[in-house]
């Protein structure tokens, strides 16, 4: 029988019964390779609920340091009997499935083309512990050590890091050590030649951190000087205000007070969260809310309104799989199309697309800068594959001397010295017109804000023309937003190439792996993330400068090709979608086999292998 | 249709306030409302407080929803800035405002189709907040802008003008205040500016959520037999607890003391409200008595109008959120961004 013989390459899925204990344990896992200097990519796969059901937990272990969703399971760790058969199933031949062989089972509950490491957690658990919930959560740190003894994590490291989680709470530190302690000691013993998957220490790690999206946008807030965040809780959203909430706590306390330099509102639906965001921002705090589809759905009428009436307002997007109810624990990009154009009437919106948690923590205090420089709505477009994943990631970096963009608001000096102010006036041609703050000045500078039309002075009018005038400025403002957003980011191929590929937010890690493994083929391509819209001039030439163009997303309707179609006025003619929506991450195989097959079908001879190094 | 803005010719006569403002500073344009609108006597209750409070006009922002009462922030206090928001969200734009920068005087302004139906929920979670505010309702039981369909405020057994009966039974946002937790609650007739004006002086002194429902006759579309909330009707079966006197405690007062008993209350930033009763049993202090007492007049057909209930030591949702005394706007990178060296400690333990 073949069996998967692989270093610091393969994929672990850990099949739990949610709320008994093991996220944490399984976490400590993942760590350990980072610690021995191994990327690893740890995803959670987890249903709407909050006990008993399935959960899963995929750990992708690469020293090449591919943190997409690679695809496949070399090892299952089937801990939930619901969800034997499927688990069972899901393993490549020659992979291994290590499971608890306390009460034997019938041979039909197994394959005859994988390898069965069997391990009486139970028994152990029974025999050394008494109480219930100890024997269920020490199973969990056994079969870590099981596991660090098969595959050859170092002791030390795990040791290490169950130190640092139990730091100050020293009673339940030696249990866990003895804990972790008692699987390694049976693995080494009874399991040590059991698995042909094996880690060594390596040295592909570096300066990195593992942080999840939304904690790493909740931080670019702090960062960002956002005080006012109003949220409603929606999966996989709220860890984000959460985060926020944590964050402030530590960073945002007022040493000799004692007072807070933030608050955070737990609104009672969508629609008062953002109006509270609108509020804040029109009277110049920084604020922002966080939701998913449907919260954006809640949303749209008061996105109208901070468009129309120019309020600088940050709305973090976490997306998840819809419509309705959708997928609300699954990942999806499919709310592009929802908030590019949030609202009724003429609107469009500013975008950004980060790829991982470093573009979550730049971007979102970036979105802060850009809503009040651009008296807008700024949408950063998360999702959760980003969001809910602890991700590799470099650094976060601040450079001190960064001033925060307050954008055009009239002081009341000013006022007093006589300069002219028109709320809606466009002084200096870029569209974005001055704003006051309430209670700036005692007979100048006031204005009435309002939804419908007005001229440039902020008076009440519904004549045709004002209403031109107005929203027309508000188009040449969208034209001044693509010199401000991030610019796409081209990834050239070793060789001239034909084919382009349009890709972005967390469809990266897999289409960077992707890429390589095309180029293996003989199928170069040159790639442009895309990071915002607008869109800039980069992508139009990009575009015409290739025959074919890729665009690779995450929904059923190519959401973003549309856009580059409706709103850029490129030929489709020329693009081609890769679509990936079943609520899974994307991952490079699946890119890689849809894009071979497309050139394939389109008759391309891939260039010899000898003749691209 | 554009807005007039009313010439500001001073006329030498006009009082003055403490400020030096006559009562044309808290002017806004001229109204577009049908002439006798119930709400533009209520725009005048607010002109006549503010200028009687010698408050700076633009040291207040008003707010609104969307409605013909929810247009009328811009008809006074033409040097305060004005947001006329979307239908029934007043509340939350009001909440991000007041976070933003505690130091303003915060107006809602709504209708009884803005707070009691589609803001319904908006309302409620306002006062749970304790959001400082002067929240004022101009209630009319029907939907004046979109030309008279009933409001949830309409009473059961109320004719439209083209005679449709109401069978739903009535939101009373007065109660709704009380049991939502409004540390301020009171009701009043656009048509009694001795009742309102006191009344909206105290509400603006009382640091905590204060809310006053404004009956307020719509001339197009209540003003008939058969309607609740016409001016004849309201006239007829007012039941007012109390009359009311407000001083702000800058101002030393000597009192007069007229017939009736009278019960001062302390406010929070040290003003007293004054209230001569009419009803020596009434106690605005205790809130499940007002409960009552609204519930047992309105069984008798009556609408009892005055202060309700106060709650004098309120506390407001900057306490509630512990937030520092500084207004949020004013703050800047350097009390807002923890700094690079923070981050890269920040860093050091996510590896
Ligand atoms: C979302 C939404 N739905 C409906 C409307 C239409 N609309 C405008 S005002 C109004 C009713 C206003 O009634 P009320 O708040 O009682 O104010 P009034 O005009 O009686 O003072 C409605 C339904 C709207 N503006 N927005
Ligand atoms: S329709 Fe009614 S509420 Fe509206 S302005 Fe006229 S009288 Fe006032
Ligand atoms: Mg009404």
């Amino acid at each position: 029988m073949k069996r998967i013989e692989s270093l610091n390459d393969f994929v672990i899925k850990f099949a739990n019964v949610n709320g008994s204990g093991s996220a944490s344990a399984n976490e400590l896992f993942a760590k350990s390779f980072l610690r021995m200097g191994i990327p690893v990519s740890p995803r959670n796969i987890f249903p709407s609920n909050i006990q008993g059901l399935p959960t899963w937990y995929e750990v992708r272990v690469d020293e090449k340091g591919w943190l997409g969703r690679r695809g496949g399971v070399d090892l299952m760790v089937a801990m939930n009997p619901q969800t034997w058969d499927a688990d069972v199933k899901e393993i490549d031949p020659g992979g291994y499935l290590f499971y608890d062989d306390t009460k034997a089972l019938p041979p039909s509950k197994f394959r005859d083309d994988i390898h069965v490491i069997g391990m009486p957690l139970t028994e152990i658990c029974n025999a050394t512990y008494t109480d219930s919930r100890e024997r269920q959560l020490f199973k969990n740190i056994i079969y870590v050590g099981a596991l660090a003894g098969m595959l050859g994590i170092e002791p030390e490291v795990i040791a290490e890091l169950i130190g640092e989680q139990y730091k100050g709470k020293e009673k339940l530190l030696k249990p866990n050590l003895n804990a972790f302690k008692m699987g390694l000691d049976h693995a080494r013993m009874h399991l040590k030649e059991a698995c042909g998957l094996k880690v060594k220490r390596a040295y592909a790690v570096g300066e990195k951190i593992f942080i999840e999206g939304n904690a790493a946008a909740a931080l670019g807030c702090v960062y960002g000087g956002a005080t006012v965040c109003a949220w409603y809780p929606i999966t996989p959203s709220s860890s984000l205000a959460e985060a926020f909430q944590r964050y402030c706590s530590r960073l945002r306390v007022d040493k000799e007070t004692g007072k807070n330099k933030f608050a955070i509102i737990q609104g009672e639906d969508e629609l008062a969260s953002v109006g509270i965001a609108i509020g804040a921002g029109w009277n110049g705090a920084r604020a922002f809310t966080a939701t998913s589809g449907p919260g954006i759905s809640l949303m749209t009428e008061f996105i109208g309104l901070a468009y129309f009436a120019e309020i600088p307002l940050t709305i973090i997007d976490v997306q998840r799989g819809g419509p309705s109810t959708g997928m609300p624990t699954r990942t999806q990009q499919a709310d592009v199309l929802a908030c590019a154009y949030a609202s009724h009437g003429d609107t469009k919106h500013v975008l950004l697309f980060p790829e991982d948690p470093n573009e979550c923590f730049e971007f979102a205090a970036q979105a802060l800068d850009l809503a009040d420089r651009l008296q807008t709505p700024v949408f950063l477009m998360t999702d959760l594959d980003i969001g809910m994943n602890q991700r590799l990631t470099a650094p976060l970096k601040w450079d001190d001397s960064r001033k925060y963009d307050r954008g055009k608001v009239m002081s009341a000096e000013e006022l007093e010295a006589g300069k002219e102010f028109g709320r809606y006036l466009d002084v200096d041609g870029d569209g974005i017109p001055y704003r006051t703050l309430p209670g700036t000045h005692p007979s100048k500078g006031a204005y009435f804000t309002r939804g419908t039309t007005k001229n440039a002075y902020a008076t009440y009018s519904e004549a045709g023309s004002d209403y031109v005038t107005n929203v027309q400025r508000l188009l040449k403002k969208f034209e001044t937003a693509k010199t401000l957003v991030p610019k796409p980011v081209l990834t050239p191929a070793k060789v001239p190439a034909r084919f382009g590929c349009i890709y972005y937010g967390s469809t990266s890690p897999a289409m960077s792996e992707a890429l390589e493994a095309l180029a293996g083929q003989g199928i170069f391509i040159n790639a442009l993330r895309v990071r915002s819209f607008p869109f800039q001039d980069e992508l139009f030439d990009f575009v015409a400068s290739h025959t074919k163009v890729f665009v690779v997303e995450q929904n059923r309707d190519a959401q973003l090709k549309t856009l580059l179609v409706n709103d850029a006025g490129i030929n489709p003619a020329s693009l081609i979608s890769v679509l990936h929506y079943d609520g899974t991450p994307i991952t490079a195989r699946f890119i890689t086999k849809e894009i071979a097959e497309i050139v394939a079908a389109l008759n391309v001879r891939p260039i010899k292998k000898d003749k691209a190094a | 249709m554009t807005y007039v803005t009313k010439p500001r010719l001073h006329h030498p006569t006009l009082a003055k306030n403490r400020l030096g403002f006559t009562r044309r500073d808290y002017e806004g344009n001229v109204s577009t409302l049908c002439a006798g609108c119930g709400h533009d006597s209520i725009s005048a209750a607010l002109i006549q407080a503010f200028w009687e409070l010698s408050i700076e006009p633009h040291r207040v922002a008003k707010l609104s929803g969307i409605g013909c009462s929810s247009k009328t922030p811009d008809y006074f206090l033409g040097n305060s800035h004005g947001f006329n928001t979307v239908h029934g969200r007043m509340p939350s734009v009001l909440t991000g405002a007041n976070l933003a920068n505690r130091d303003l005087i915060y107006l809602g302004v709504s209708g009884d189709g803005d707070s009691a139906s589609i803001g319904l929920g908006q309302f409620g979670h306002v006062m749970r907040r304790g959001v400082n505010m002067t929240y004022i309702l101009e209630n009319n039981g029907v939907y004046g802008l979109t030309k008279g369909q009933f409001s949830a405020t309409a009473d059961k057994g109320s004719k439209a003008k083209r005679g449709q009966v109401n069978t739903e039974a009535p939101v009373d946002t007065v109660s709704l205040a009380l049991i939502m937790g409004a540390t301020f609650v009171a009701r009043s007739f656009s048509g009694d500016k001795h009742q309102l004006v006191p009344l909206v002086k105290a509400a603006i002194a009382h640091e905590g959520a204060a809310f006053i429902d404004v009956i307020s006759p719509c001339v197009a579309f209540n003003n008939h037999p058969g309607s609740t909330k016409s001016y004849d009707y309201v006239r007829e079966h007012n039941e007012a607890v109390n009359r009311l006197d407000f001083w702000p405690s800058r101002e030393a007062i000597t009192v007069e003391y007229k017939d009736g008993q009278v019960i001062e209350v302390a406010q929070h930033d040290g003003s007293i409200i004054k209230l001569r009763k009419t009803h020596p049993d009434y106690d605005p202090g205790d809130r499940t008595r007002a409960l009552t007492y609204i519930q047992q007049h309105q069984a008798l057909g009556e609408v009892v109008t005055g202060l309700l209930y106060l709650h004098p030591e309120a506390e407001d949702l900057h306490a509630h959120l512990n937030t520092c005394e500084v207004a949020f706007n004013r703050l800047g990178e350097k009390e807002l961004c923890p700094g690079a060296g923070m981050l890269e400690k920040i860093n050091a333990a996510l590896r």
